[in-house]
């Protein structure tokens, strides 16, 4: 037993302070830091400095790019970059579609898709949700028929991520009516310029746009891009939800915003005293970092445990415990700022803005953020989901 | 990075998990409960001769081990049988103590404290020190026949059946100092002293500790120094209780898990109600946080006193919580069989309910942890 990082682990990490500091802006980070919603060029620039430096595509094998990190690297990895406010890798090509094909795809595929992903030809979007499927996926309804030499795809898609942004989508689709739901079900990789694809903006609750609705009326794709065997889906979907969980606990970001809340909570004064000394809030904030001190040991300890490979149903943990602990420094954070919380500015969150704000301009996102991170415990199975999983695969109930 | 015992402590894991499984019973462990001492001398001494009292205390006192890997390792298998027999008491607080202030000038007695041949107890809590270990009101004079001791000191673990007290009084100081504190060794059975015994709530054993003027047979270190080495000793306890819950912990789970699968209601097991899985993931959940908070305590045993303090008080916290819910859910998610007396279940339920009690509580240790991440 030995909580310390070893020499090479300590070497590795001071490799990824020396990238950060030198190739990710301060302005970037500061953008991030300050909750702004980032532009696609910006989002771009930060996969074109990790692709430079060869780190875009962490588990791929390096015979396709990749650098092959160990879980303890990419743990490494995620702690430093979010406690240095980088941008997240969009996980859509690079950690969702690139295992899937890397495991199941042809070499064609391979050939062709994986380079594109890696240079940022192409910004991929996943095509899973559906509005009638949502935690029972399978119950998918869009369809896509032979016809000749290629597939017509009929149906809708939702919640897809910076869907906005994308020349590709991979799609859960039906094939077939036969036998049980899952097992009717193809991954097709489709071009968002193909006529009868249509992209249309959800607002979200605090006033952004990140996901989308997208409508398929009679969408032709050829059939080389089927990944894998028709009706077998299902099994590369299931495959692709519990690759790259080793940075699900979300620890890094939690550490961010914890001390974030501490720097509010010390400018912030109650009874002409620093919020942070008042027993009350003191306490709220040391409960929580209790639980995250803990976390981040739980964390490795997967992570540890999962060695080269990928932790199972274990992971739906980390997810679990993870999300609560970061909502409830979103919680406090929102509370720390007592009525500075209230002003809403829309203009702030533009690239441009530069006039007056009646609070202090990092009071402004907090609020906002509060409320766009309760999709944490929702998005990519929702805890509920996750207790599902593990009362099963862990717990044998 | 490495979350893997080393193999020395592995065997003594699995030595001790044998033991406890092959020896120590749930219907055992009831009858040296309730038996005279509260526990049973034949098994503290059966346990002392495989080793565990010597894996308590390092090598420098004779032991083999006593860092807080080794007493993690320990005191989960200890909670997995919810033995009784004063390894806390004896060889953690009261020969930790005797190791810090007095390893040279006290080796005899922790060479014995080590091989079971006597049982120390450390009285040290007062009426009006709740769970503040500088709040000392007993007080220590010095005389031509050297020092004497009056005060009364509470739940002071095992001080019945101890052979010599480790007590605590004021040489000099406010009733709050940290400085001014002694630690002194006294005959349980000379004059002056008189000890009340009484079973605790879980079924443990503990004492008030009456002191008029009882002579002490000697001061450990000098006088007036003793606080660092109670806090360091009490930090040592409370990564042993914490390993101790985490070991009750596993036993609530696997003995609710069980039930879940085997009874039946409305026709299927009760294990497959949704209601009760979510409820059965979260003990699982805390239980994994838990863990992680012992190894963080254990690990940082030996850090320096801001972040050894630190992880100990985190733990004990967390621990407080995770055990009063693992408790609580237990008992619920079984139903009225959880109720009785004769089910093993129970018993563990109120160890750790209890042990949020001794050396400090949940509230206790956030306010430490707040102080000590300042």
């Amino acid at each position: 037993m030995d909580l310390n990082y070893n020499t090479q682990e300590n070497a590795f990490r001071n490799e990824v302070r020396a990238f950060i500091q030198n190739d990710v802006p301060q302005a970037l980070r500061d953008k991030v830091s300050a909750q702004k919603p980032l532009t696609k060029a910006e989002m771009e620039s930060y996969h074109a400095a990790l692709n430079a430096r060869g780190w875009l595509a962490q588990s791929w094998p390096e015979e396709y790019g990749g650098c092959n990190w160990d879980a303890v690297q990419k743990h490494i990895f995620d702690e430093e970059c979010a406690a240095a406010g980088c941008p997240r890798i969009i996980p859509f090509g690079v950690n969702m579609l690139g295992p899937v094909l890397l495991k199941f795809g042809d070499e064609a595929q391979r050939r062709h898709f994986l380079p594109r992903i890696l240079d940022g030809t192409d910004w991929w979007c996943q095509g899973y949700s559906e509005p009638g499927a949502g935690s029972d996926l399978a119950s998918l309804k869009t369809r896509a028929v032979r016809d000749g030499n290629h597939y017509v795809v009929n149906g809708q898609k939702t919640w897809t991520t910076l869907g906005q942004h994308a020349d590709w989508i991979f799609c859960l689709v039906r094939t077939s009516t036969e036998g049980k739901p899952q097992s009717g079900i193809s991954f097709l990789l489709i071009d968002m310029k193909t006529p009868g694809i249509e992209v249309r903006p959800i607002k979200l609750l605090d006033g952004t746009a990140e996901v989308n609705e997208i409508f398929f009326d009679n969408v032709i794709v050829p059939p080389e891009n089927l990944v894998g065997e028709e009706n077998m889906g299902w099994t590369y979907a299931k495959y692709l939800l519990t690759h790259e969980r080793t940075g699900i606990a979300g620890v890094g970001f939690a550490m961010n915003n914890l001390d974030h809340l501490k720097t509010i909570a010390t400018a912030h004064k109650k009874n002409g005293r620093p919020l942070i000394e008042d027993p009350l809030f003191a306490a709220r904030i040391a409960n929580v970092e209790i639980d995250l001190e803990a976390m981040k040991t739980t964390n490795l300890r997967v992570v540890a445990a999962a060695g080269e490979g990928a932790p199972g149903a274990e992971s739906s943990m980390l997810k679990i415990k993870g999300t609560v602990i970061r909502q409830e420094i979103n919680d406090l954070l929102r509370r720390a700022l007592g009525p500075a919380a209230v002003p809403y500015v829309e203009e702030y969150f533009a690239d441009s803005f530069d006039d007056e704000l009646p609070v202090p301009d990092y009071a402004m996102p907090i609020a906002s953020h509060y409320f766009n991170e309760r999709k944490i415990s929702i998005y990519g199975g929702s805890n509920e989901i996750q207790r599902g999983i593990i009362s099963k695969m862990i717990l044998g109930l | 990075m490495d979350f893997n015992h080393t193999e020395d402590r592995r065997m003594l894991q699995d030595t001790l998990a044998r033991y406890v499984r092959e020896q120590y019973s749930h219907d055992v462990r009831m009858d040296v409960a309730q038996s005279d001492n509260g526990y049973s001398t034949d098994h503290y001494n059966a346990l002392c001769e495989l080793g565990i009292a010597g894996a308590l205390l390092p090598e420098s006192v004779g032991g083999f081990g006593g860092a807080g890997h080794d007493l993690a390792v320990v005191f989960e298998q200890l909670g997995r049988g919810l033995v009784v027999e004063p390894f806390l008491a004896s060889a953690v607080l009261g020969a930790r103590l005797l190791s810090t202030l007095a390893a040279d000038t006290q080796a005899d007695l922790i060479t014995a404290a080590i091989d079971g041949s006597k049982k120390l107890a450390f009285a040290h809590a007062e009426t009006d020190s709740r769970y503040e270990l500088n709040r000392v009101a007993a007080t220590a004079t010095s005389g031509a026949d050297g020092w004497e001791l009056s005060g009364h000191k509470v739940l002071a673990l095992n001080a019945d059946s101890a052979d010599v007290l480790l007590v605590s009084a004021r040489t000099a100081g406010d009733v709050d100092s940290e400085t001014g504190i002694s630690v002194f060794l006294i005959d349980p059975k000379t004059a002056g002293v008189e000890i009340k015994s009484y079973p605790t709530v879980d079924g443990y054993r503990a004492a008030d500790v009456v002191l008029n003027g009882a002579k002490a047979d000697a001061i450990l270190g000098s006088a007036g120094d003793a606080y660092a080495a109670i806090e360091s000793s009490v930090a040592a306890g409370v990564v042993a209780l914490c390993a101790e819950a985490l070991g009750a912990m596993e036993v609530c789970k696997e003995t609710t898990l069980e039930y879940l699968q085997t009874r039946k209601q409305f026709g299927v097991p009760i294990g497959k109600f949704q209601a009760l899985q979510h409820r059965m993931v979260d003990v699982l959940i805390e239980i994994e946080q838990a863990r992680s908070a012992v190894i963080n305590a254990a690990g940082n045993l030996e850090a320096d006193r801001r972040t050894r303090e630190r992880h100990v008080s985190a733990a004990k916290n967390l621990i407080g919580r995770a055990a009063r819910l693992v408790a609580e859910e237990s008992i619920q998610m079984h139903g009225g069989i959880a109720m009785t007396w004769e089910y093993s279940l129970p018993h563990y339920a109120k160890r750790l309910i209890m042990l949020d009690h001794l050396l400090g509580d949940t509230d206790h240790h956030l306010e430490r942890f707040i102080r000590f991440s300042r």
